[in-house]
């Protein structure tokens, strides 16, 4: 076990390390550039400029730009963001809440609906339910996410007048129920996709399993139907689902994206856009630094789960 | 109650599966009874309806559309009477499974649950049937490892499937199924995955226990030797019928229907002594395979593969189930004529 986590740790680390010089390649290719703002100031000179950026250190080579910025990151020092002169760790943390909410909210939902569906998709296979399930299952998987949101704010906010077309919560008001309310639809809109696809991987894994042999063995001891589902079946068809749910991560970062910004939710999602917008690199890298770790600290506690929950896995 | 009443009786079980060519008759038409302490073989080459007539027994067959079954099968009450299983509501039967009757299959490590403890697997079936406390039916669980013989059963409890030799495991499977002392035991291949000295100490263990607990076996297997060894009476299965039934020592004696004799000459003996090492020697083998159930052929299904088929009478009807002597069956137009040959 300690071979494996030191072993994941380097793979990790070199990871981070090749997630962190792609995305610094990546912002300082696109075109324009964060004195891009000051261009429109009135009365500003080309020498003023060559001054700013200089001071930014942005007129040295990208390599010695990189090493600067890599130094400080491993030390924990993340930068000021160049929109507000905030430090960076503090624009994320300040950010961070209102993602977690969201995604932690719409994975509930993901996994207990798209598991009940799945489920009993593979137990009534082939039934209505099953064909609808099937359907509904590709339609929200072909829906584009922003597209979905913006259907969802008009059908309930504009025209029901039911739920509120974003934000956290009402100004003034932070009681649980009001943060509640305004997380239905953006969890709901974030978690269709990762429903959509927990359902389809749940039905193939119980299918998998109920026609195994040990199914069978438990029905012959006359256990009723439920035992036989929930302990014998269910099971043994999650632990599959460990590892999909380690790899369901990224999908949803990148859904967060964009539902943030559909429902104008003050998230992490949205800063990277913003940022990404204004060119803000310490702010973009910050997040993308945090995402990547997020992203490969869920697929280590997936393996590390996976081990846990089947007997039959040891780490070495 | 007499101890001539059967315990299981299955008359007529008829089962048909639903298939995109057509209804598959699996099992047409299969009749037996089945006396307590009794051991039953089922005999028959892959295909011939064995398995799903247990199977049916256990009602483990999967529902309607998909899969027809038809007939009866009684189950002796102790009040007297007996109770029709296939007329039970799912619910009522459940509590018949594992309790009255319970069946141990081919491969036990893939019949085990790979994730929970052989322990919890066993006390289950125990918490379930006799609404037993855990921990009642845990210590219930390790006097039942001790008696199929698992050494340290205590330790044992808590061992996965894949911790245990394929032996072991087949001694849980017994274990498990003994749980709540059926009065009849299906045991659907159990020794067929083993090393044969593991087959021999399992077939040992389970004549040991139906001798304790006086419970009734059926016992399927496509082994002549294994017969031989733990049946009392066989009933030799060909395409879904019952082709012919006999106590154990008359079968082996006196085969009347061409197919049981073809099984008892296809199994390998050691050459003669004298012979010269194994030149020469052939195993005796029944031509062509068994028929496709979706096109039976007419008359006697066995009729193309027998060497004494006659045309005409062998492939236009399907013959009766004649008595032979004394519980002795057969279904064979020609038996009279072959026995005197």
């Amino acid at each position: 076990m300690t071979g494996f986590l030191l072993r994941r740790l380097g793979q990790s680390l070199l990871l981070l390390w090749l997630v962190s010089v792609i995305g610094f390649a990546v912002l300082h290719l696109a075109p324009g550039g964060p004195l891009a703002e000051f261009t429109l100031t009135p009365g500003m000179t080309a020498a003023e400029l060559k001054r700013i950026a200089h001071q930014m250190g942005l007129d040295r080579p990208l390599p010695v730009q990189y090493w600067e910025w890599f130094r400080r990151m491993v030390v924990g020092n993340w930068g000021r963001s160049y929109r507000d002169n905030q430090p960076v760790l503090w624009e994320i943390g300040a950010r961070l809440p209102a993602t977690l909410e969201l995604m932690i909210s719409s994975t509930l939902i993901a996994v207990l609906l798209g598991t009940w569906i799945g489920v009993l998709g593979a137990v009534r296979r082939y039934s209505i339910f099953d064909s609808l399930a099937t359907v509904g299952a590709m339609i929200a998987l072909s829906i584009p996410t922003f597209w979905f949101g913006l259907v969802v704010i008009y059908i309930f906010s504009v025209l029901l007048g039911w739920l509120p077309p974003g934000n956290l919560h009402t100004t003034g008001n932070s009681s649980f129920l009001n943060y509640a309310w305004h997380l239905i639809a953006p969890a709901t809109v974030l978690g269709l996709v990762t429903v959509a696809i927990w359902s389809r991987y749940m039905r193939s894994s119980m299918l998998n399993v109920i026609n195994q042999d040990f199914v069978r063995t438990a029905r012959a001891k006359g256990l009723p139907q439920r035992v036989v589902l929930l302990r014998h079946s269910l099971r043994n068809a999650l632990l599959p689902m460990i590892a999909i749910a380690g790899l369901q991560l990224p999908t949803l970062l990148g859904g967060a994206l964009v539902t943030e910004t559909v429902f104008t939710w003050p998230g992490m999602g949205r800063l990277f856009l913003d940022s990404i917008g204004y060119r803000d690199y310490p702010v973009v890298m910050g997040i993308l630094m945090l995402s990547a770790l997020m992203v490969i600290g869920s697929n280590l506690v997936a393996d590390i789960l996976y081990a846990v929950a089947d007997p039959r896995i040891r780490l070495r | 109650m007499t101890a001539a009443e059967p315990v299981l009786q299955v008359d007529g079980l008829r089962v048909r599966f639903a298939s995109d060519a057509g209804a598959v008759a699996a099992v047409n038409g299969i009749s037996f009874a089945l006396d307590r302490g009794e051991t039953l073989a089922l005999v028959g080459e892959s295909g011939s309806g064995k398995s799903v007539t247990s199977l049916a027994v256990m009602r483990l067959l999967p529902p309607p559309p998909v899969c027809e079954v038809g007939g009866r099968i009684s189950l002796a009450e102790a009040e007297g009477g007996v109770r029709d299983l296939l007329a039970l509501p799912e619910e009522a039967m459940c509590r018949v499974r594992g309790d009255r009757v319970s069946m141990i299959f081919q491969e036990p490590m893939t019949s085990l649950n790979p994730v929970l403890p052989v322990g919890e697997q066993i006390a289950e079936a125990i918490r379930f049937h006799r609404a037993a406390s855990r921990r009642v039916a845990l210590a219930a669980a390790t006097d039942l490892l001790e008696r199929v013989g698992i050494p340290e059963p205590r330790k044992r409890l808590g061992s996965y499937a894949h911790h245990l030799s394929g032996g072991q495991r087949q001694r849980v499977m017994i274990a498990m199924a003994l749980a709540c002392n059926p009065e009849v035991l299906i045991a659907d291949e159990p020794t067929t995955a083993l090393d044969v000295t593991v087959q021999a100490q399992i077939l040992e263990l389970l004549r040991r226990l139906q001798q304790e607990t006086g419970m009734a076996v059926i016992f399927i297997t496509h082994n002549l030797g294994v017969v031989a060894e733990i049946a009392d009476r066989v009933l030799v299965m060909y395409a879904g019928r019952a082709v012919e039934e006999a106590e154990v020592a008359t079968l082996f004696r006196r085969p009347l229907m061409p197919y049981t004799a073809g099984l008892l000459a296809s199994v390998p003996r050691l050459p003669e002594a004298g012979c010269k090492g194994r030149e020469g020697v052939r195993f005796a083998a029944i031509p062509g395979t068994v028929p496709d159930p979706l096109a039976l052929p007419s008359g006697c299904s066995f009729h193309p593969r027998c060497v004494h088929a006659k045309p005409g009478l062998c492939d236009s009807e399907v013959p009766d189930l004649e008595d032979a002597g004394p519980g002795h069956r057969v279904r064979c137009r020609r038996w009279r004529a072959i026995d005197g040959s």
